[in-house]
């Protein structure tokens, strides 16, 4: 069996699964924000249910329109502080505590490898680099798992991605992820499961594995699992409650495997209109930018902050472009300050924000008008994505973004 | 269950923002995401349908986001069901969790826009009245059909079917 296919084995009272079938599995923990948690409670009262089945497993995260936009959003963002308060729900994060709600899980222990996680918001993937399986839902499918801890789930077959050889300087998880999307396209995992691994993996840090999983989703894929390692279960220690590590079995059927040798990846830029379209950073020098963003649940962590602020570090962005940095919970946040990484992006000609899914989705805090291009290390491109539906979004990883800002073009790292 | 409706076409990787940009998920109702449905991409596409119509796409219907403001938008404006070559994951899962009636057909290349067509769910035939064909489609397992007869899983659920 595949680590995937054993994780959801576990969550059933069935002996044996297999990809194709129906199951109703039990959830370790659930998460809303504040675009579908307040359908999902909405859902849960409506069909006359008074008490969510366990306090402790339901996590509430307003990030993608907070802090409140406008009043609407302020409305939604209310309905969840009052759902928590009213439910005793210890894990909601109001402004100030709250992050962008995959990076945050993460941080604060609250998923665990050998976890069955599900989150209504489609990056819920995003966990899979820990070993467990963690996919998006919908509303009601949280609902539901207010009502009883469960959620029917089709078992999913594997495709298995190997990564060899040795990264380039300035290549990173974001890189092997588009270029996988460019290569498979963005059905071409459509309803199974990613198991990224091989050598190149196992040297990754968990942000740069974070990065790959959150945008297996963006292949049409369930989850982006990753084996844990040795680097899995330090960055869990001291762990708050007991975990399984479950891992792959040498005979585990995969529906298909791809090998990869990465050794020549340069970096990679997904073009408008779909995370698909991918091609390098060093073609695309003719490409003028209006806006950089470095931030979101797939490039807002430590070491993506890192990388923009190596390549910031001292200079000036190019007059006239909007650089909008967003770190991506507010442990980041502190620690960019301490570092005097917050400086760095500042003194560039940068705006350093709390933390805000925000523009990533044409919510807030940097959105296009018409005609407008913009280069960011966020996960989708879709038409209107970030504004107006006449504007362009491109995406990179923050190294590409970074040397992008100060020229004011696409821009290959090694030129700066 | 029987539904006839009037064909609105339309491509491959259709996603939810197409389908409802983000501006409009401060609102929680089909009816008000209905009269936004497509807009971007369509942007006389509510206009044009007639309550009772269906969408006929290609592959990938639905992808990106998790939010169910999608499938709650194409039933707010009026649409009663959806067939497409493949659905999204999470797409599929939410058109069932709210009850809206959608198949999966490798024929949907072959239906154009304004034929006249009929449904039965129950047995997975889409009777294309304007072309004079049948086409054949998996139904659904037994309770997934339920769900959507119920009209939602929460329906399904209070009513202790699972």
């Amino acid at each position: 069996m595949t680590i995937a296919e054993k994780i959801l084995l576990a969550h059933t009272d069935k002996r044996d699964i297999k990809p194709g079938e129906f199951i109703e599995a039990r959830i370790d923990l659930c998460l809303g924000n504040d675009i579908t948690a307040p359908i999902a409670i909405q859902e849960f009262k409506k069909a006359g249910f008074k008490k969510v089945f366990d306090k402790n497993r339901i996590v509430l995260v307003p990030d993608h329109f907070a802090p409140a936009k406008d009043l609407r959003s302020a409305n939604q963002c209310k309905i969840l502080a009052d759902f928590a308060r009213e439910q005793k729900i210890k894990n909601y994060f109001e402004v100030g505590c709250m992050g962008i709600e995959h990076a945050l899980l993460p941080e604060q222990k609250l998923v665990l490898p050998g976890d069955l996680v599900i989150g209504a918001d489609s990056h819920t993937c995003t966990y899979g680099a820990m070993g467990c399986y963690s996919t998006g839902v919908g509303s009601t499918d949280l609902a539901r798992a207010f009502v009883d801890g469960k959620c029917w789930l089709k078992v999913p077959a594997t495709i298995k991605f190997i990564y060899k050889g040795r990264l380039n300087k300035w290549v990173g998880g974001k890189d092997l992820i588009l270029f996988t999307i460019g290569n498979v396209g963005v059905d071409g995992a459509l309803y199974k499961v990613m198991e990224f691994s091989g050598p190149v993996i196992r040297r990754l840090g968990m942000d740069d594995r974070f990065t790959i999983s959150n945008m297996a989703i963006e292949a049409g894929a369930r989850v982006g699992i990753i084996e844990p390692d040795e680097i899995t279960l330090k960055y869990v220690k001291p762990s708050p409650r007991k975990y399984k590590v479950y891992r792959s079995d040498k005979g585990a059927v995969y529906e298909k495997i791809y090998e990869y040798d990465v050794s020549k990846l340069e970096p990679q830029v997904a073009c408008p209109h779909l995370p698909s379209n991918v091609k390098l950073a060093a073609e695309l020098g003719k490409i003028k930018l209006d806006q950089v963003v470095i931030g979101s649940c797939t490039n807002g962590r430590m070491s993506d902050l890192r990388i923009a602020g190596r390549l910031l570090k001292g200079k000036k962005i190019k007059p006239g472009l909007k650089l909008i940095v967003i770190p991506a919970t507010q442990k980041i946040y502190l620690q960019a300050v301490k570092e005097g990484l917050a400086e760095i992006f500042v003194s560039a000609g940068g705006v350093f924000s709390t933390p805000t899914c925000g523009p990533c989705l044409g919510g807030h805090m940097g959105i296009l008008t018409e005609g407008e291009v913009c280069l960011a290390t966020t996960n989708r491109n879709f038409i209107g994505r970030m504004g107006s539906p006449k504007s362009f979004v491109y995406l990179s990883g923050p190294a590409v973004a970074a040397a992008s800002a100060l020229t004011g073009r696409i821009t290959h790292p090694e030129e700066i | 269950m029987i539904i006839k409706g009037k064909v609105h076409k339309l491509g491959d990787d259709i996603n939810t923002d197409d389908i409802i940009p983000a501006k409009y998920l401060v609102f929680t109702e089909a009816r008000e995401l209905g009269k936004h449905c497509l807009e971007s991409i369509k942007p006389d596409f509510t206009g044009k349908v007639n309550p009772g119509d269906i969408i006929v796409a290609g592959k990938n219907f639905g992808c990106g986001s998790s939010r169910e403001h999608a499938p709650l938008a194409i039933k707010g404006c009026g649409i009663r069901a959806v067939i497409a070559k493949s659905f999204a994951a999470i797409f599929f899962r939410n058109a069932i969790n709210i009850g809206l009636p959608f198949l999966e057909s490798e024929d949907a290349a072959q239906i154009n826009e304004g034929d006249l067509l009929e449904i039965d769910l129950a047995s997975g035939i889409i009777k294309n009245i304007t072309q004079g064909k049948d086409y054949k489609t998996q139904p659904f397992p037994e309770f997934l059909q339920e769900i959507v007869q119920e009209g939602g899983l929460m329906n399904y659920i209070k009513n202790a079917k699972l």
